[in-house]
Formats: C-alpha cells, structure tokens, sequence
C-alpha cells in the first residue's frame, strides 16, 4: 500500500558510521530555529497561501494609497455637486482607447432619434459620440442602430448657470489649452428664414444637447443633404426666447465654433440690480467631457467608472474597502481579546464557574446574528450611528468562537505535567494562565482569528448590502453599500456592481487561502509530513 | 438516549423562551411607531384604541405576561369582541377545532389590519419551495462530487474539484447571485434569444412549469455554495476513513475496491455527513435573505427586511422567534442525529 519513501544515496557518497566517534557530546553544526521561523518556513512552502499573502498585501496597499493619491478627486468634495452630472460613465483606460476594450465605448441598439441627436453632437463639437456604426434595420416601420457609443461624449450639453467670474475664468481657460467648453446658446423661437416661420424645437426645451430644429415627433429637420438646420441664438436677433440679450454685460471673446462669423451669442445673460450692484448670471451650454477638463484639470478618464452618483467606482471602491478591512481587522481583535479571557477563565477554573459562563454563550449563540444585529441598529444606530453599532453588534456575538477554541485548549493544556510543575513550584494563577498555557495556545488562537476576518468582511457587506446596516447617512462606505447602490442597474451597467463584486471574490478566496495555510504552518503535528 | 433528548429539548425552550423575552423587551423599549393615519382622524382613533386594548400602554411587566400567555403559548379564554367566551389552548382552537397558532396581533405599517400569523403563513410557501429545489438538486451532486475527489486523490480531477470548491466556498453567494442573474437572464437573451425570467414569477401557482423556470436562477445560485460545502466535507470525511484499517482488512478479505468502497468506506463517512444534510434541511425554511431580495421572491427573509425598515413590530417578534427557533432547532436536530446514525456515539456522556 504505501510506497517506499526511502531516500537514494548515491553509492560513493555511503559511509559507513564510526562506531568510535560519539556524537553525544558535540555542539550541533547547525543553528536551533525558533517556533516562529519555523512556522514561517513551512508556511513559504504552501505557494498558494502565498500567493494569497501577496495578493491581500496587494489589496490592503490599493485600499490605503488610493484614497490617499486621489483624495482631490472629484467626487471627494460633499459641497461640489458636480459630479450628478456625470453618472454611469463606462470604464475607460486612456492607454486602451481605439482598441474597443476598456475605452469608455459600449455596444448598443439606438433608436433613430437618439442616432440624430448623437450625430448632431459630433457635427457641433467634432467629437465623435459614436465610434462605429455595425447596422441599420427597420422593426415595426421604426429604424433601430447598431452601433457603439462612447458614453464621455454622448454624456452630451448641460445648461449650468456661472457667475461672470466663473464666465470669464472659463473663457481665459479656452483660450489657453484651445479646447472648446462653452458653445452657442440655442434661440428657441428661430424663425426660418425663407418661410419666416417659427421653427419648432420647443419641445425639447431645457434639453441642452437640442441645437437644430427638428420635426413634430422630435426628430431633427435634416435636408436633402443631410444637413441640419441650426437655431443658435444671434446677435442680430434680438428676442431669443424670452432671456434678456443686455450687451453691456455680455462679452465673449474666445473660441467660436465652426461657421460662426462672431454673430453667434454664448450665454444668455441676466442681470438683476440690487441696490447699486448688478448681478448678472450667465447660463451656458457647456459640452460635459471638455468641462470636466476645465473644472479638474484633466481628462475625464475613469478606470472603473461612475456609479449611479457619478462617483468614481474606484475611489469608493479603495474608501470602502479601506473601512471593510479596518472593521474586521478591529472586531477579529477585540473578539481575540475578549474571547481569550472569557475562554481563558471558563477553561482554567472549569467546575461551576464553567457551567455558568457555558450557559451564557449557549444564550448568546443561540441569537441568530440578524436579530442581533437589527435590534442593535433600531436601538443605537440614533444614538452612536450605524458603524458603532454595528460593531457592537458584532463583538456581542462574535468573541464566542474565540472563547470555545481558548477554553478547549486550557482544558487540553492545564493538566499537563509542566503546569503541575509550575503549580507545585507556587506558581500563581495569573502566571500559570499567562505564562505557561496562552504561549502554547497562542497559534490556534491567532489562526481563528485570521480565519474570522473573511467572516466579519462577509456580513458586513451582506449586511450593508441588504440595507440591515444603513450607511447611507454616515460619511463612510463599504463595499455591501456599493453592490446595492448599484442593483437595480446590473443589466444596464454591469460595472458598478463588477468591480466591487470582484474585489471582494478576490479577498474572500486570498483569506481563506491564507488562513489554511497559518494553520497548517501552526499545526506542529503536520511538520515534516510533506517533506 | 430518551433523557439525553429530553434534557436537549428543554434546555433548547429555556434559551428560546430567554431570547425571546429578551428580544420582547427590547423591541417594546423602542418607541412606538405613529399610526400612518392623521391624528384624530377616525382611523388614527381606531389604531389607538385597538392599541389600548391590545395592552400598549400597559406597564411593560403586565405586557410581558399577555405575550407570554396569549402570543407565545397560544392560551386565551378571554371575550371576543361578541362577547363570546374564547377557547384558544396553545394555539388550538377547542370550540372550532383549528389550528390558529398564537395570537401575534395585527400588522399595523405594511398589512394594515392583516393577522401577522396569517400573513407570515401566506409568505412560508415561497421561501420553502426555493430551498427545497435547492436541497433536491445540491445535495447529490455535491456528495458525488466529494465522493468522486475522494476517489482520486492527489490526481487532476481531485485538484480541480478541490480548487473548485475552494473559489465557491470563499465567493460570497450575492456574486454569484448576480453573475447568474446577468448570463442566465440578460446576455442569454442577447445570445439566444431566449433566457430565464429576472424575478420569480408572481402568483401563487407554486407547482407549475413557468414557475419552476423562473425559480432556476435562484435555486442555482443558493446551491452552489452547498454543492461546495458538502464536497469538501464528504472528501475530507472519505479520505479519512479509506486510509484507515478496516478498509485494509476489507480488501484483504477479498472485496474489490468498489465493494469495499461503498459497502465500508461510504456508510461510515455518512455518520457525520448525514447530520449536516439534516441540519441544513431545517435551516431552508429560514432560507436566505440575499437571494429572495435579489430574485423578487415574496418570501419570509423580504417580510422581515421589510418589517426592520418600515418598523412593523409586531412582524418583527413573530421573524425573530421564527429565525431563532429555526437555528436552534437545526443544532439540536444535528446534535441528536449523531447518536442515532451511529449507536456508538452516545452525545454528552462523560
């Protein structure tokens, strides 16, 4: 049955041994290695665990330095609203553009209307909104596109309202790095000019990526050469849709688009007197992508994406890992501590003492964690907020695996003859338990407690995910709180959930990898056997 | 071994009934939730007169006692509201002889005016339904598989089960819940067209076809994590008990392998395996919460989030009870089992 596992010595190297040397007496050759060394060695031999090990480091590093490098990022600010505006934008790598991976771009089926508008966005600005063009097919007398939509650019025209510094800043900025932010306001009650009819785009009122006049159903009015027909507001027109046109306060000098001969307006401006100030206020239509680049200095580029907030997923994403990881670090060391001591008492003095403690946990451990943890949320979480009682709930409960494991191993240690020693010697209690039993309990106790951390991380992304645990409130996030801000929205855009779905796959697998292989390293009874 | 179970029993009712209790008094700590009608209204009035009545603004102690008499033990001889005399004996009722279970008062936030008992029945079905399919489908596959591992240790298809099991024991079962749902019932309809419902569907035809379809992404997607348990439970346990020395002797007696497999090796691996299948088929009633919530099935675990989020206390005693009665009846069914699959173990002997 069992193979031969005798070790092959080639025959030169065979010496037989001295019968006269003794051995007895002389120093070993070699160094002696402490239990820790030795623990680590056999651990390094399990390459999976450490891999794990590298991959957890990899993952604690990402959660720490990223929130620390991209603290400036946009969506950081609680006062700076900004970012709604940019909500479920596609994963995009700047090094990945044109290759149609990871470039911002999808593939969808658009309706005919939506195919305009996004053509009419490219013939303003010049930047492409559709990549490609697959196919064209007729269903039900509608005419459906295939084709491939970078979602920066089709993010489209917003209307914002700046103030006259905020109007020329931007100006200033255009002039300088040459890329185009403000473009013409739209007139709404053009008139055209060979009918000096009014032309219709008043149903797309507040829709600022609308510049063109369109049909009655709202399609854009192309001609035979499939040109649109523009409705900017002009200078030499005064009425334009009710806003006031005051030149006095108006002046844009900067950037004009195509086929402007400077007549076309940028803003239309309103003033209000108050006392002797005036006040003006400017709405423009600002192209989205290149006033990201104004207002953040850099390219709207987002490795991960944007949630439905239009926060970047990867920060949140490193600010919710972060407070995951530092949760169950924290509760793993307080269930240590306090599980230890309980354990430590219940196993040393055993008898009554025990039996009482026992029947405590057995109370204790028979809450389902869910009632625990709802009744401590509907109490506290108006008092000390939903992160302490959440920890609460989870130390009340969790130190109770700790306190079973120390009170087994006192029980397995306490009457061994080296602790009868010590205990004829006139050792004390207190020495006994911590001088003689815990050292020898130590790596069981230290193993669990690893092996916990993949547990906490779970509930509390269950938890929060469920909305048990409502974070929504506090400044902090987790990764549960990402997963169901992003439900409803799995079909539509699937990296919001990705991303967060995936890191915490990849932590779960790299924890319980690693706790295997502390164990095993820890486990003494193991050593040498695979050898 | 009839003492052993007794004294199991009690013991279970005495932590029940503390939990309980302790729970009871939390829960009526917190402040009342205001009715959602407007103040002074009729409606407004009834709640609060249906609210003295029933004995809220009691002291909490004289509280305590009608939900431990009327609630809990289902005892009520008191006056309907006819003024007929009640005959209710632990939730029997001896006049109409039915079984009416305890009295846990009415709904008052998500089902107003509904009995909470009869609504949590109404919910029970759904939730059962999905976890029993679930059991019926993971339990043999995942035997076979540990089975199948156990077999070929230390070769290929041991490490690919191993490693397989490993990945689904550690994904959380939310990440799979959506990965099913997003291939089976999205990228399956780009694909081919066709493709499994997203949510379960509604009604209450629990035995039909259609049904059973729209359940399939749930009932995969809550067993794959007990597909991986029990694999590498059942291959640690088989692996245990091939290398030990009956099975030498069975060989050497003259069986082949596969006699000696399935006639030694098996039977004895069961012993703690089956009391794990028998734990887990007590937990599927309390079934799981992610999974109703992501598959819309209108189960107890989406009674209970939303009897925490709309403040409906009266269903959140009945779920606590239900859910600490559901654990603590598994670990005790577990615990007994062992003694009676295998007559050597006898449990809390000395």
């Amino acid at each position: 049955m069992e193979k031969n596992n005798m070790i092959k010595v080639p025959l030169e190297k065979l010496r037989f041994a001295d019968p006269n040397r003794r051995t007895g007496d002389q120093k070993f050759d070699t160094k002696p290695m402490s239990y820790a060394k030795d623990v680590f060695i056999r651990f390094c031999k399990n390459k999976s665990s450490v891999v794990a090990a590298i991959i957890i480091i990899l993952l604690v590093l990402f959660s720490i330095l990223v929130p620390i490098f991209c603290e400036t990022n946009y969506s950081q600010s609680l006062t700076d609203t900004t970012y709604l505006k940019y909500k479920h934008l596609l994963p995009k790598n700047e090094a990945f553009v044109g290759t149609g991976f990871w470039d911002g771009c999808e593939n969808d089926t658009i309706n005919e209307n939506r195919y305009y508008t996004l053509m009419a966005l490219e013939k303003e600005t010049g930047y492409k909104a559709i990549t490609e063009i697959h196919d064209n097919y007729k269903e039900n007398g509608k005419k459906y596109y295939d084709v491939r939509v970078d979602s920066y650019i089709a993010n489209g025209m917003e209307y914002i309202d700046l103030s006259l510094e905020q109007f020329n800043d931007i100006q200033k900025w255009q002039n300088e790095n040459n890329i185009q932010v403000i473009f013409p306001a739209v007139n709404e009650k053009t008139k055209d000019p060979k009918t000096g009819k009014e032309l219709i785009a008043a149903s797309k009122q507040g829709d600022a990526d609308v510049w063109y006049a369109t049909t009655e159903k709202g399609y854009p009015r192309v001609n035979s050469k499939g040109e649109y027909t523009a409705c900017y507001a002009d200078k030499n027109d005064q009425k334009y849709s009710g806003l006031l046109y005051t030149p006095e306060y108006y002046n844009y000098d900067s950037l004009r688009i195509e086929g402007d001969n400077g007549d076309y307006l940028y803003a239309s401006v309103s003033a209000t007197r108050v006392g002797n100030k005036v006040i003006t206020s400017y709405k423009v239509r600002v192209l989205l992508d290149t006033y990201f680049q104004y207002r953040y200095g850099h390219e709207a580029s987002f490795l991960f994406g944007t949630n439905q907030k239009g926060q970047d997923v990867l920060t949140r994403l490193a600010a919710g890992a972060r407070f995951s990881l530092v949760l169950a670090v924290c509760i793993s060391a307080i269930n240590l501590f306090i599980g230890a001591m309980y354990g430590a008492v219940e196993g040393f003095y055993g008898g009554t003492i025990d039996i009482v403690m026992e029947r405590i946990s057995d109370i204790l451990g028979g809450m389902p964690s869910m009632v625990v943890m709802s009744l401590f949320q509907l109490h506290l979480a108006s008092k000390v907020g939903p992160v302490w009682s959440m920890v609460f709930a989870f130390v009340l409960t969790g130190w109770l695996g700790m306190a079973a494991r120390t009170r087994m191993q006192f029980y397995r240690f306490k009457h061994q003859e080296y602790v009868l020693a010590a205990k004829t010697l006139g050792a004390s209690d207190k020495r006994l338990i911590f001088k003689h039993i815990f050292p020898n309990a130590m790596g069981t106790l230290i193993t669990g407690s690893v092996l916990s951390i993949p547990g906490v991380i779970f509930s509390e992304s269950s938890l929060t995910y469920l909305g048990i645990v409502n974070l929504e409130s506090s400044t902090q996030t987790s990764v549960g709180t990402l997963l169901s801000g992003g439900n409803g929205l799995l079909m539509s855009y699937p990296h919001i959930i990705l991303f967060p779905a995936l890191f915490i796959s990849l932590l779960e697998i790299s924890f319980n990898l690693f706790g295997n292989g502390l164990r095993d390293a820890f486990n003494p009874s193991l050593k040498g056997i695979e050898d | 071994m009839l003492k052993y179970v007794a004294k199991r029993v009690l013991l279970m009712i005495c932590v029940f009934l503390v939990i309980i209790s302790m729970c009871f008094i939390l829960v009526k700590l917190l402040p009342d939730k205001p009715p959602q009608a407007m103040p002074n209204s009729d409606a407004y009035n009834i709640i609060m007169m249906r609210r003295e009545a029933l004995g809220y603004n009691k002291p909490l102690i004289e509280q305590y006692g009608i939900f431990m008499t009327k609630t809990l033990l289902g005892i009520d001889f008191g006056k309907t509201a006819q003024g007929e005399q009640k005959q209710i004996l632990f939730g029997y009722d001896l006049k109409n002889h039915v079984f009416k279970g305890g009295n846990w008062g009415l709904s008052e936030q998500m089902y107003p005016n509904h009995e909470v008992w009869d609504v949590f029945l109404q919910k029970l079905p759904p939730t059962m339904l999905v976890n029993i399919y679930t059991m019926l489908f993971a339990v043999p596959i995942g035997l076979a598989l540990g089975i199948y591992a156990a077999l070929k240790k230390n070769k290929w298809q041991d490490h690919l089960v191993s490693t397989g099991v490993m990945v689904f024991i550690s994904v959380p079962g939310y990440v799979y819940c959506f990965l099913i749902q997003y291939i089976l019932c999205y990228k399956m309809v780009e694909w081919t067209g066709w493709g499994f419902p997203l949510q379960m569907l509604s009604g209450t035809n629990y035995f039909t076809w259609k049904m059973f379809v729209s359940l399939i992404p749930a009932i995969l997607s809550l067993g794959l994590g007990t597909i991986a348990g029990l694999a590498r439970y059942t291959r640690a346990e088989l692996c245990e008990v091939l290398t030990s020395e009956f099975m030498l002797l069975a060989r050497t007696k003259g069986l082949t392998r596969g006699q000696a497999t399935v006639r030694h090796a098996l039977r004895n691996s069961m012993v703690p395996i089956f009391p794990m299948i028998l734990g887990e088929f007590i937990g599927i009633i309390g079934g799981s919460l992610i999974v109703e919530q992501i598959f819309g099935i209108p189960g107890v675990g989406g009674l209970y989030l939303a009897s925490i989020t709309a403040l409906d206390y009266n269903f959140y005693l009945l779920l606590n009870s239900f859910y600490t009665l559901v654990g603590l009846a598994s670990g005790i069914v577990v615990d007994l089992s062992y003694g009676f699959v295998d007559p050597r173990i006898r449990m809390g002997e000395r």
